[in-house]
């Protein structure tokens, strides 16, 4: 889809608070987890499973799918809950996250749930992986495309650059990567702990067509994907700026949030606010 | 086969030689199965499915960690991707193989050649020495070592089919040929090459012709020697090495590889819990390895016949 239709985005605005709303209430139930970075991902998650990729929910397995690669897999809750709204699994499930016996793994797990493409969680393979897919799909002569997303943190493993020097080679212009640029991680800024500056000219030098977008902005990231599609030749990087804890005040930015899950209290305080937002939201829309 | 492997005047093939036909001759038959390298394919032999199947060989070049994920992600989409380089290199990025290998459940094959002290000069930067008691301890990771060329061949035919990843250990060196023409490759079953009563010799790879030769100067001695040839490391065959510890009462282990965690582990590991007897763990001694021509060091090493013999003699006579 070229440009998103105003009730499109409407549409995926509303749905916004609900999976942040799930999201950070699994958070909560495992009482440990990563709520920042799974904000910062939500908008884009949503956006290749409710617009962009070609997937079916009740066949998990279809070949011709498009296929996703969390590689930051610590932000596996947001796609859980993302794949959960998508009609994957039941949304029941999402509050087992973490739980002795779940399939709802802390990193994911890819033989426990569909829609999970690899298991991930050890930073810097899952790109690698989402390289694999995109050969075998160009081997077979099919049109799938694969879609992973890395983490700015993740970026300072050197696994990243060998895979970012490895697809060019193979002109896999079916491969997507796109960077949630939350500019934190654990132990602080991304800036301080080791810089990835410039970022957008290392994945230029390194031949890649490089697309920099809002990260919450519906009708960027649409059209960045739409872009990725229409090159041919090479692969594209999308770099999307994102805010850490992206819809709850008191979590946007701050650093603090990437590895502690929320108080019972604080989600509450969370879920007011995302339930405020969603029917001013509506007020506006109707 | 395609073409013959290059044997010496004795007919021994190096099992790297045995590996790259197998590669080709399956080649024509699986179109799933694809090749990936780093940067090594003269020495790991992966160059002549390279020249009859280019589309399906992927140049990953000195990039190990991105090969093997990315070979878990061909795996995941239908492919059997088998990935080369030598033992100790490939092995090294242990988080890809535990990661995107395992845990992703896919079927990726590792091919690491260069097994050993076996592959002489190029000194212990380049040895597999460590690779076996690595790969031994991921869960779903199968663990094989082929003695012979046949048994290479019916290695590499088996993993077209087997779910789970695996690690295949190959040899530079040539390896005379232990098992009988015909020979059958079955997964998991050690395979008994010489019958005795006083020690059971269990050996691998490289090991298995040098065991057998010491088999028999132990018999001109007087002692009767029993070789196992365990190909199949992970999972090992626990009944037939019962068996020999019961019968026989002493067990030998001898590899090209560490002691410590490797075949001697495993048989250790195993019998420990079902059949204890006494056992020593020959090979490389929890040492470094070092420069030297092959047959200098497997003599260093006493992992040729006179050595074994030696190291066996000792053991049965209680030194």
């Amino acid at each position: 889809m070229d440009k998103l239709d105003n009730d499109t985005v409407a549409a995926l605005e509303r749905r916004a608070f609900d999976l942040r709303a799930d999201n950070l209430t699994a958070i909560t139930a495992a009482a440990s987890g990563h709520p920042g970075g799974t904000l910062s991902a939500m908008d884009i998650l949503q956006t290749l499973f409710f617009v962009e990729m070609r997937h079916r929910p009740a066949e998990p397995h279809w070949p011709d799918r498009d296929r996703f690669v969390l590689s930051k897999g610590h932000a596996v809750p947001a796609l859980y809950t993302v794949l959960a709204h998508a009609g994957y699994f039941s949304r029941d499930l999402l509050p087992t996250l973490r739980r002795l016996g779940s399939p709802l793994q802390g990193h994911p797990a890819n033989f426990l749930m569909p829609g999970i493409e690899a298991s991930t969680g050890s930073l810097g393979q899952g790109f690698s992986v989402a390289i694999g897919m995109a050969l075998a799909a160009k081997l077979d002569n099919r049109d799938s495309r694969v879609y992973t997303m890395i983490g700015d943190g993740e970026s300072q493993e050197g696994q990243i650059w060998e895979a970012a020097m490895s697809a060019p080679k193979y002109k896999l212009d079916n491969l997507v990567v796109i960077l949630d640029h939350n500019k934190g991680q654990i132990d602080g800024f991304v800036k301080d702990v080791m810089s990835l500056d410039p970022i957008a000219d290392k994945w230029r030098a390194f031949n890649w067509h490089v697309i920099s977008i809002d990260g919450h902005d519906y009708r960027q990231i649409a059209a960045a994907l739409a872009e990725a599609k229409a090159t041919k030749g090479k692969p594209t990087f999308i770099l999307a700026e994102t805010i850490k804890g992206k819809g709850v005040s008191f979590m946007e930015g701050k650093v603090g949030w990437h590895g502690v899950a929320p108080t019972a209290a604080e989600l509450e305080t969370a879920v007011r606010e995302l339930r405020a937002a969603k029917a001013k939201h509506e007020g506006v829309a109707s | 086969m395609s073409a013959p492997v290059k044997q010496d005047a004795s007919g021994a093939v190096a099992s790297r030689d045995a590996f790259g036909e197998a590669l080709v001759h399956l080649g024509e038959t699986h179109p799933e199965l694809v090749v990936l390298e780093a940067d090594l394919s003269e020495s790991t032999r992966s160059k002549k499915f390279a020249k009859k199947f280019p589309e399906r060989f992927f140049q990953m070049g000195i990039a190990e960690a991105n090969m093997i994920s990315v070979a878990a992600g061909l795996s995941l989409a239908g492919k059997v991707p088998f990935c080369c380089s030598f033992a100790c290199f490939i092995t090294g990025r242990f988080d890809q193989i535990r990661m995107s290998a395992c845990y992703s459940a896919s079927n990726v094959r590792l091919v690491g050649s260069h097994a050993g002290v076996g592959i002489g000069e190029d000194g212990y930067s380049q040895m597999g020495l460590e690779d076996i008691a690595l790969m031994r301890t991921l869960p779903t990771m199968a663990v094989i070592q082929p003695a012979d060329d046949l048994e290479t061949a019916g290695a590499v035919a088996y993993l077209m089919g087997h779910k789970g990843p695996a690690f295949l250990r190959t040899t530079r060196q040539k390896l005379k040929r232990v098992n009988a023409e015909g020979y059958k490759y079955e997964f998991g079953k050690g395979v008994t090459l010489v019958d005795g009563k006083d020690l059971t010799i269990v050996a691998s790879g490289g090991t298995v012709g040098p065991a057998v030769d010491a088999a028999a100067a132990l018999a001109k001695d007087g002692i009767s020697t029993r070789v196992i040839n365990i190909h199949t490391i992970k999972p090992i065959d626990v009944a037939l090495l019962a068996k020999a510890a019961k019968e026989t009462k002493r067990i030998l282990t001898v590899e090209d590889h560490q002691i410590t965690g490797g075949l001697g582990g495993a048989v250790c590991e195993a019998l420990a819990e079902v059949e204890p007897v006494r056992i020593r763990r020959h090979g490389v001694l929890d040492v470094f390895g070092e420069s030297g021509t092959p047959e200098g060091l497997y003599e260093h090493f006493k992992l040729d016949a006179a050595g074994i013999t030696g190291v066996a003699r000792d053991f049965v006579r209680g030194a």
